[in-house]
């Protein structure tokens, strides 16, 4: 990966004082991330440029498991690492122009603040996007020719990288922290953070431009979803193996938000949807005289956690399909350090709505929490049948989008769905008509409530059915 | 001398003071593991057999480790004094919670002789009170030994008895293991001696009044329920009790034989459900026929076991658990089901569905319940069909698992209920999650137990729950395969060499070299219409079939999975592969093509972009680079490597555009198949491949459009002229950028010295490698690092992967339930997840 810098000032070879590199000598490093190579390619006293050529050793980062590399990841062989613009890139540079970056030039310490103008480039930039959000506030101009996906497949579009180049009149030490800092920032989605130390190191540099930057957040917030490092498990193995792309990102990505990364209303600045969707599941458990409870898909457990905060609920059970996502819910609901009687209230386990789980049997109520959606429709009658007439509960709460409100949705294109892995989404009539056939063949009678402030139109945004049990199966 | 008959599996209370002899009793009469003795289990908790403190504990053991025992069917033998009546209710309710028969022997010893011997032992300090209180609670007990629920009481009351005695073991009245067949089995006759007669000639009998003789030997099986409501109880009673006197019958009784003998004997019986009619039918025959009627009726049991475990027959079924047992329950169980006390609309008991739950090897077969269509439900069968109700009279042929029928004559008795499934239809075998979670064990015909660790069947389950098909689509998934180990030559990293001569080392003379598809493996499974895929597969409407993914996921959606399995369908029948042998449905292995159907976003999101970043990023290097040579400084190596590394990316995308081509619906797909992986009843994996190439051929030939052919090539591994040939085809196809071969022994499965062969070993092409191993893996400073890969585990995971695929197909082709086709299936899935290098 590349990146070149270049100073139009007069007597522009003083670029090499303050870089502490010779504009007549190529250099080399050896570091963590790579061999880093610095030379100009231009050199006149109207013109110098300095080059940060970074080569890197795709087998090397494999083998050697750096930078939360995993082995057993098909991608990892196979990335965009040794040509794009990333966090491996801005260490070198930290490494490589330490001391300009730090401001200091000894023997010419009368160069050092003085704005000069620079033109910098980067010929393959991911997050093309962004890049003028982050760089322009700071006194950049930027311009970013975004490149073909492929040029002998045009239906492909875009590619996620443009070739861009800064221009600015800043001081030299400034403009390195500006990059030096926001280029993993620009790192897509992917993680190689190097350690948590580094991520203290960058926030320091950044200190005195970064506390006013508009995006301030946005790059704190990308900065510490990179220290959650890649993690590949069995789930991601098999989804390549199915020529599909890891998972692991875009579920990391997700949890940070809401629970199940689906789309919030815009401008809405009350109180999110996810809240008052347990709010109502809670008051529906409660109504019913509920006290053995399982929330069946239970994802990261933030339905548990209100449940377990409630003494009237004495026996919870969270159950998933997925063992990271358990994993997850146990530590948010800090299972291990939880007393023994609050203890004795919850289990975790993993079961699935497919299979037929006898643990599921014989309690108050069982909750279908935004899960249903994500089952597969012709996969739908096996949940049905495993919820009620397996283990069949007095109660049964359902919740599902409304998708006759998803038009007031302003980032949801037409016919989208409100979250990557919803299988369908149904309106008012198609819940009510499936609730009503489930609750007519398992002998159970059914209650409709709206979860949101409804639309005069389009109704609430969430929905939400009560299931109760009326007689012995037919 | 006294010779004492206790029944095979039992469990034996011991029943004597200290000092009478249990001990040495038990030792000289029962095996070393089979007596389980209470001073012991004092030593297992407190290591001395004589602390009388510890009892509790020491009882608690004893009864874990007989109800170990008993649970698996072992004759258990409890050396305890057993004098007090607690603790006998403890060993009774032991037995009982296992199903086996109580029997108390008691050796009653003269209390000198038991105190004599205590002295004899230092061990033994506690004085002559206690032997004095247990002879005291013995004498008060022994009267009423049988009435507490022994089912057997021998009581041996001198030395001379007690060492005169010989002790043999009985096998159970319903251990007939030794009954091989072959069987015909009738489900409930209700009176039906027409319909009856007609459906013994039709099964080849020649039928008399009191009899019916099979020319080839075969056997009858009677299900029970032969009385009550219909026109002719006696004469059906009359063949059913002169076959069995004869040995061309066996029987097992129903409810209403029991209820019948109930009547005979002058019990208070409500007389209902046609038992009336069979009243009035006795009334008109001779007193002495109604005697032997109830005489027969009385000597049936309530189930038996038949053909070395592998067949069970009970009027009501009966659950695994209760199989060669006997207990009031198991027998309440096989006459009456497991009822759950509730009644339905029509009055009658509500009974729960026992056998969406078997998990057991043993076929079963009963009646009880009638069903429009005999179904087989997890290797269980009710064939009652409701004869009686003018349905039809059902027969089953064992081991054949042919179903036989004939049309009742008429409406004999109106039902009180219509004659509908009892459950609501769910394609029978439903999945239990205790089917799937946790370690397993599969046992495979070909390769022995293939383990399947817990937290691979976690992550299997997730994806099985959340991405596959439904499993009564997927019936198999196929193995992952090894590529050939790695080549010598110097750029090259896999070169066929390798392959022709690991087979050669294994003994495998022909191979078949089979192009590698540039696209995605997909297996196909078409049925031949929507009744034999509702029928066969439990298929809802409108499926007729699936076309999934090596990981189960389906390719296209509904619509578009029908529209290819018409096609598909229409191929078939033109190549006239339906009727050899006759099938309604076939399992295809294949190649889908192009392979941007499946992986496009992968080949978009991950290639394509590689290559753009490359795009961008070299070329300004190189530029950068060629400017500060001109100036003179020494960049001379590093320019040399930027540009080489120009000319990888290129090529790089060279390699995957050739997975690329446009795809409209299903217009530009293509499916490549190369072996037939099942039929109805059949599997085909010891065919050549040269057979499965020929079927495949016959598909293009009926649709050269949708079907794709596989080039192939014949290679003899001992003959260097061969050999040369195989590495030029390979050399040929890769050269244009294919993707390579695969080399399989020519004649399908083969075994070695050491086990299975590899089923096939891939090599694949330089340029597509590109794709698996990043654009630079041929840098020579890349390919001697690459060059060291371990290859043992893919091998090793290969094998099992395979013979967990052939367990699939093998116990599909055999119609076991779903649970069975799913357990080998499931764990090829969890298989996949182990930590295995993804590039091999």
């Amino acid at each position: 990966m590349l990146l070149t810098l270049t100073s139009t000032a007069d007597h522009a070879t003083d670029l090499g004082y303050l870089l502490h590199k010779h504009p007549e000598r190529v250099q080399s490093f050896d570091l963590s991330v790579g061999t880093a190579h610095v030379f100009y390619p231009e050199a006149t006293d109207q013109r110098c440029t300095v080059a940060l050529l970074l080569e890197v050793d795709p087998i090397g980062l494999v083998r050697g498991r750096r930078f939360g590399g995993d082995a057993l990841s098909l991608a990892q062989y196979v990335n965009d690492r040794p040509y794009a613009v990333s966090s491996m890139l801005s260490v070198a540079l930290g490494r490589v122009f330490g001391s300009a970056l730090k401001g200091r030039c000894d023997a010419r310490p009368e160069l050092v603040g003085v704005p000069l103008p620079l033109e910098v480039r980067l010929p393959a930039l991911a997050g093309a996007g962004i890049v003028t959000g982050l760089f322009a506030p700071l006194g950049w101009t930027v311009d970013a020719a975004v490149r073909p996906l492929d040029p002998e497949l045009p239906e492909w579009g875009d590619s996620r990288y443009a070739d861009v180049t800064l221009r600015g009149t800043l001081p030299l030490d400034r403009a390195l922290s500006h990059l030096y800092v926001l280029l993993p920032v620009l790192d897509g989605a992917k993680h190689y953070w190097v350690s948590s130390d580094e991520v203290d190191k960058l926030i320091r540099t950044g200190g005195s431009w970064l506390a006013q930057h508009p995006e301030r957040d946005a790059i704190v917030t990308r900065y510490l979803a990179r220290k959650r490092g890649f993690v590949a498990d069995a789930l991601s193995r098999l989804a390549e193996l199915d020529d599909a792309p890891a998972l692991a990102d875009e579920t990391d990505a997700a949890d940070e938000t809401d629970e199940a990364g689906e789309i919030e209303a815009a401008g809405e600045a009350s109180v999110p949807l996810a809240t008052l969707r347990r709010a109502a599941v809670v008051e529906q458990l409660k109504a019913a005289g509920a006290r053995r409870v399982v929330d069946l898909g239970c994802g990261e457990g933030m339905l548990l956690r209100e449940l377990l905060a409630d003494p009237s609920f004495t026996e919870i059970v969270g159950a998933d399909v997925a063992p990271r996502v358990l994993e997850k819910a146990a530590g948010r609901l800090h299972l291990d350090r939880m007393g023994d009687r609050q203890r004795e209230r919850i289990t975790l386990l993993q079961s699935s709505a497919v299979y037929r789980d006898d643990r599921l049997a014989g309690f108050d109520a069982v909750v279908l929490m935004e899960v249903i959606e994500h089952v597969d429709p012709d996969r739908l009658p096996d949940l049905e049948r495993t919820v009620f007439a397996h283990a069949r509960p007095r109660t049964v709460v359902v919740t599902t989008p409304n998708a006759e409100y998803n038009v007031l949705f302003p980032s949801l294109h037409e016919g989208g769905l409100r979250h990557r892995d919803h299988r369908f989404e149904w309106g008012r009539a198609e819940f009510a008509a499936w609730a009503e056939r489930v609750a007519q063949a398992h002998g159970y009678t059914v209650a409709h409530a709206p979860v949101g402030e409804p639309d005069p139109g389009a109704g609430p945004p969430t929905q939400l059915a009560t299931f109760t049990r009326s007689e012995a199966p037919a | 001398m006294t010779g004492i008959a206790i029944p095979e599996l039992s469990l034996v209370a011991l029943v004597g003071v200290s000092g009478s002899g249990k001990s040495t009793f038990a030792a000289q009469h029962f095996g070393r593991f089979e007596v389980v003795s209470s001073d012991f289990c004092r030593g297992l908790v407190a290591d001395d057999e004589n602390d009388q403190t510890v009892s509790a504990a020491a009882f608690d053991v004893l009864h874990y480790i007989a109800g170990k025992r008993l649970e698996g069917g072992r004759l258990t033998v409890v050396d305890a004094t057993n004098v007090q009546r607690d603790a006998r209710r403890q060993l009774l309710d032991l037995a009982r919670a296992h199903d086996v028969l109580p029997v108390a022997i008691v050796l009653d010893v003269p209390e000198s002789v038991c105190l004599e011997r205590n002295r004899n032992r230092p061990d033994r300090d506690f004085g002559p009170h206690v032997v004095r209180r247990q002879r005291d609670q013995l004498r008060r007990s022994l009267k009423g030994l049988a009435k507490e629920g022994f089912r057997q009481v021998h009581v041996l009351r001198s030395i001379d008895e007690i060492e005169a005695v010989t002790i043999t073991r009985e096998r159970l009245y319903n251990d007939r293991r030794d009954e091989h067949g072959p069987f015909d089995v009738i489900g409930d006759v209700h009176g039906c001696r027409s319909e009856l007669v007609s459906l013994l000639e039709r099964l080849g009998y020649v039928v008399t009044d009191d009899d019916a003789v099979h020319p080839e030997g075969r056997r009858v099986i009677f299900l029970g329920d032969l009385v009550d409501r219909g026109p002719d109880s006696p004469g059906v009673l009359r063949l059913a009790m002169g076959m069995t006197a004869t040995g061309h019958a066996l029987a097992v009784p129903g409810n209403h034989e029991h209820k019948l003998i109930r009547a005979l004997d002058g019990k208070q019986v409500k007389i209902g459900h046609g038992l009336a009619e069979t009243l009035a039918q006795l009334e008109r025959q001779p007193p002495e026929f109604t005697v032997a009627v109830r005489e027969w009726c009385r000597g049936l049991v309530s189930h038996l076991v038949l053909d070395d475990g592998k067949l069970v027959v009970a009027h009501a079924g009966l659950k695994e658990a209760y199989h060669g047992r006997a207990s009031g329950r198991v027998r309440s169980f096989a006459l009456y089901g497991d009822t759950t006390g509730e009644t339905d609309e029509f009055g009658l008991p509500v009974r729960y569905p026992w056998a969406n739950d078997y998990r057991g090897r043993a076929m079963v077969l009963y009646g009880h319940t009638p069903t429009p269509e005999p179904e087989w439900v997890n290797n269980t069968m009710c064939l009652d069909t409701g004869c009686v109700f003018g349905g039809h009279l059902t027969a089953l042929r064992y081991p054949e698992r042919e179903v036989v029928q004939v049309p009742a004559e008429r409406v004999w008795y109106e039902p009180v209920k219509p004659l509908v499934p009892s459950a609501p239809v769910c394609g029978g075998d439903e999945l239990d999650l205790t089917d799937v979670l946790g370690k397993r064990v599969v046992e495979t015909a070909h390769h022995g137990r293939v383990t399947v660790r817990a937290e691979n069947a976690a992550g299997a389950l997730e994806v099985m729950s959340r991405f596959a098909l439904h499993p009564r689509w997927l019936p198999y998934l196929p193995p992952t395969m090894a590529p050939v180990a790695t080549s010598p030559l110097p750029d090259l990293l896999e070169h066929p060499a390798e392959a022709f001569a690991a087979f050669a080392a294994d003994g495998v003379g022909e191979v078949v070299c089979e192009e590698k598809h540039m696209g995605s493996r997909a297996v196909l499974l078409v049925c031949r219409d929507a009744e034999t895929a509702a029928r066969r597969f439990g298929a809802p409407a409108g499926e007729t079939g699936a076309v999934y993914t090596r990981t189960g996921r389906s390719f296209f959606p509904p619509a578009l999975t029908e529209q290819l399995l018409g096609d598909v369908r229409a191929a078939v029948s033109a190549a006239g592969l339906w009727d050899e042998p006759a099938t309604g449905w076939l399992l295809l292995d294949a190649e889908l093509l192009p392979w941007s159907v499946k992986a496009g976003p992968l080949l978009r999101d991950q290639y394509a972009a590689v290559g753009a970043a490359a795009r961008s990023a070299l070329p300004a290097a190189v530029t950068a680079l060629s400017a500060a040579a001109a100036r003179g400084l020494d960049v001379a190596a590093l320019l040399d490597r930027t540009r080489s590394r120009a000319v990888n990316a290129d090529a790089f995308a060279a390699a995957y555009r050739r997975y690329v081509w446009p795809v409209d619906g299903l217009d530009g797909v293509q499916v490549a198949p190369f072996q037939l992986l099942a039929t109805e009843g059949a599997t085909y994996h010891d065919r050549p491949h040269a057979w499965h190439l020929e079927l495949a051929d016959r598909l293009v030939a009926a649709d050269p459009v949708r079907f794709r052919p596989t080039r192939r090539l014949r290679v003899s591994t001992s003959s260097p002229e061969s050999v040369a040939a195989g590495v030029e085809w390979w050399a040929s196809l890769t050269g244009d950028g294919g993707e390579g071969m695969v080399v399989k022994p020519a004649a399908g499965l083969v075994r070695g010295r050491k086990g299975l062969v590899q089923p096939g070993l891939k090599v694949r092409g330089r340029e597509y490698l590109r794709l698996i191993y990043g654009p630079d893996y041929t840098e020579p400073a890349n390919l001697a690092r690459l060059k060291d890969r371990g290859l043992g585990h893919k091998r090793s995971l290969a094998l099992r992967e395979y013979a967990l695929g052939l367990e699939a197909l093998e116990r599909l082709a055999r119609s076991e339930p779903l649970w069975r086709v799913h357990e080998p299936v499931f764990a090829v899935l969890a298989l996949e997840s182990e930590p295995v290098d993804p590039r091999l």
